[in-house]
């Protein structure tokens, strides 16, 4: 059986493998690149307001420290040639803004602290 | 009589036009790496069988000094020529006539070209190399690009079509290849994206190369808008050749019939398949052993590799393959392999291709990412495509089927002609592991020793469920075969499908999932 061997060869050029849970039993497979790097999902934390887009920070509205209402602009973030306001989602306080005017920030940044 | 001046005259124009942008311009194209455009043409068309069109067009442009300056061909060859010695369409954007951008009369060469291989039914194959729009035509560009586009779609399931990318394909531009059936990449020369690394870098600070943004091997792994990858422009040629070889000339035509051979011993179908389900093997090699020379021609070999996707043919005939791929992600169903299965089962049905189902999945992959990335409306895409599809259908299970898995894979409540199951198949709502554990929650619970109860119980499910007996008792599986017959089963199932058919509602079109 010379031409099986030939098979099997290929294979062990190949990533060794790996295992993976589906509906209680453990199969033996290879896992992909994409996989491996898909995100895992967190709660998303009200208190911390992200960049929804990745964009600049054009203006800043308020200093630490500061009481808000719902609805009070924090910031604007710049993207795509338009001025996005963030709003303050609940009545609270300003605890850390991490931002500075002018700097550009990626998707999901973290922007500001509220309490 | 045209006198000797006149026919000088006509080989003067002719040569002009064919030193394209003229010798600089060649040797910076040869510098990248790539062949010109009038040499890929050549490369791919039988010897000789190559008839230009419209070679001595010029655009009408009259604003930013355009008057003054001449584009031979307008950037862009077309023609007609055969490969394998039958006949397609072909255009090749010159990249060496102002960077093969697209202007008016360039996209109204593309639309000619694309209307005669739809008149004439033939394939067209497009070798896209443009650096975008030509901006001093302004909104007739764009224009260009929406014709193209739109004819891209009326001949979609009508003649095949294939885009090649062989240097950049940018913004809009992208939408042509998008819109065709195969789209082939060559490493390191193949740049495809909507929005290039320089704006991604102004307007938003992220920096990446064009290669990690849009080149080859990004598309044929991570985004799957392409469909085959070469490491040269003579390798994806030799691809197109071969892909053709397994294609009809239209929808109304069949693929023409291969030389007849019997799979290579080497695949030794009965020893490919361990019965332990949760050890993985290469489902591919399932495939080469029932397939005329073990040949298997893969589809989008390196996105979503738990499907495996491509052509190969029995008996001379051009069969389409699904199979879930034991070896990468235990071959489960995800957003992707969806979309990749269902997309091909459409294909194959548009085209008069036979397909053939490999079976064997624990079933949907889990996970937030997979829920929110939409895996209920990706995963309707394989049920749409199955159910809809009136090519002959045969599916082969060959060792698990659970629970949707089982539906979606081509089952008989999606009409398929031909049910086969081999002796280890396990055909059931879901694995006994899972099963055990719901059905028999309770006595685990109270037992004394819950592992060993759990391990008893799942034996029992195993006993009972795991097999295909029951689901061939209600006549779901057409017949239980042993691993060896299968070559003979699904020929027997070609050989009496010939004349296949079947209806559908009458409707202007059905609305699938996408």
């Amino acid at each position: 059986m010379s031409n099986k061997e030939n098979i099997s060869k290929k294979d062990q050029s190949a990533p060794p493998m790996e295992s993976l849970e589906i509906g209680g039993a453990l199969y033996a497979t290879r896992l992909t690149n994409k996989f491996r790097n898909r995100e895992f999902w967190d709660k998303p934390d009200v208190k911390k307001i992200e960049a929804i887009i990745p964009g600049t920070i054009q203006r800043i509205m308020v200093k630490e420290g500061v009481e808000v209402s719902t609805g009070t602009a924090l910031l604007i973030l710049e993207a795509m040639k338009m001025r996005n306001e963030i709003l303050a989602p609940f009545s609270g306080v300003v605890r850390k803004i991490h931002v500075k005017k002018g700097e550009m920030v990626p998707k999901s940044y973290l922007l500001i602290e509220m309490d | 009589m045209s006198s000797n001046k006149k026919v000088q005259e006509l080989k003067k124009r002719r040569e002009e036009v064919q030193q394209g942008g003229g010798e600089q311009a060649i040797q910076k194209q040869v510098a990248m790496g790539k062949l010109t455009a009038r040499e890929r043409i050549i490369k791919l068309c039988d010897e000789g069988s190559f008839n230009e069109y419209d070679m001595f067009v010029e655009h009408e442009a009259r604003d930013f000094g355009m008057d003054r300056k001449t584009l031979h061909g307008d950037g862009v060859i077309t023609g007609t020529g055969t490969v394998g010695g039958r006949p397609i369409c072909i255009y090749a954007q010159d990249f060496t006539v102002a960077g093969g951008s697209l202007g008016f009369m360039h996209a109204r060469k593309i639309t000619k070209i694309m209307d005669h291989s739809l008149k004439m039914r033939m394939p067209l194959i497009g070798i896209n190399d443009s650096g975008g729009a030509r901006i001093q035509e302004g909104v007739n560009s764009l224009a260009g690009y929406g014709e193209i586009f739109f004819r891209n779609t009326l001949a979609s399931g009508v003649i095949p079509q294939i885009s090649v990318i062989l240097g950049p394909c940018a913004g809009g531009a992208v939408y042509s290849p998008a819109l065709t059936d195969f789209v082939f990449v060559v490493d390191n020369i193949s740049k495809m994206f909507i929005t290039g690394p320089e704006v991604i870098k102004t307007v938003l600070g992220e920096d990446i190369s064009m290669e990690e943004l849009g080149g080859a091997r990004v598309h044929s792994e991570i985004t799957g808008n392409a469909h085959f990858f070469s490491e040269s422009e003579d390798e994806c040629f030799d691809q197109i050749k071969s892909l053709l070889s397994y294609l009809p000339w239209s929808n109304t035509d069949v693929p023409a019939r291969k030389e007849v051979m019997e799979p290579l011993e080497k695949y030794n179908i009965s020893e490919i398949v361990p019965s332990d389900k949760r050890q993985p093997y290469d489902v591919r090699n399932v495939i080469r052993a029932v397939t005329d020379g073990s040949d298997f021609f893969e589809v989008q070999e390196s996105w979503a590799a738990n499907m495996v996707i491509g052509f190969g043919t029995i008996r001379g005939r051009t069969v389409g393959f699904v199979a879930n791929q034991p070896l990468v992600l235990a071959g489960v169903l995800d957003v992707d392999s969806s979309d990749k299965a269902g997309r091909f089962i459409r294909y194959c049905d548009a085209f008069n291709i036979p397909l053939v189902t490999l079976v064997d999945l624990p079933g949907y992959l889990p996970g937030v990412d997979q829920e929110h990335a939409g895996v209920i409306r990706h995963g309707a895409k394989v049920l749409y495509a199955y159910s809809e599809a009136t090519v002959p259908k045969i599916t082969v299970i060959l060792r698990k089927a659970y629970g949707g898995g089982y539906i979606a894979m081509n089952s008989r409540h999606l009409r398929a002609d031909f049910v086969f199951a081999w002796p280890d198949a396990e055909v059931a709502v879901m694995g006994p592991e899972g099963a055990a554990n719901i059905i028999f929650r309770k006595e685990i619970a109270s037992a004394e020793d819950p592992d060993k109860m759990r391990a008893q119980k799942v034996q029992e499910y195993k006993e009972k469920f795991a097999n295909p007996y029951v689901a061939a008792a209600k006549g779901y599986i057409d017949s239980v075969i042993e691993p060896w017959e299968t070559r003979k089963s699904l020929l027997h199932a070609l050989d009496v499908s010939g004349e296949k058919s079947v209806g559908m509602p009458m409707k202007k079109h059905g609305i699938p999932p996408f």
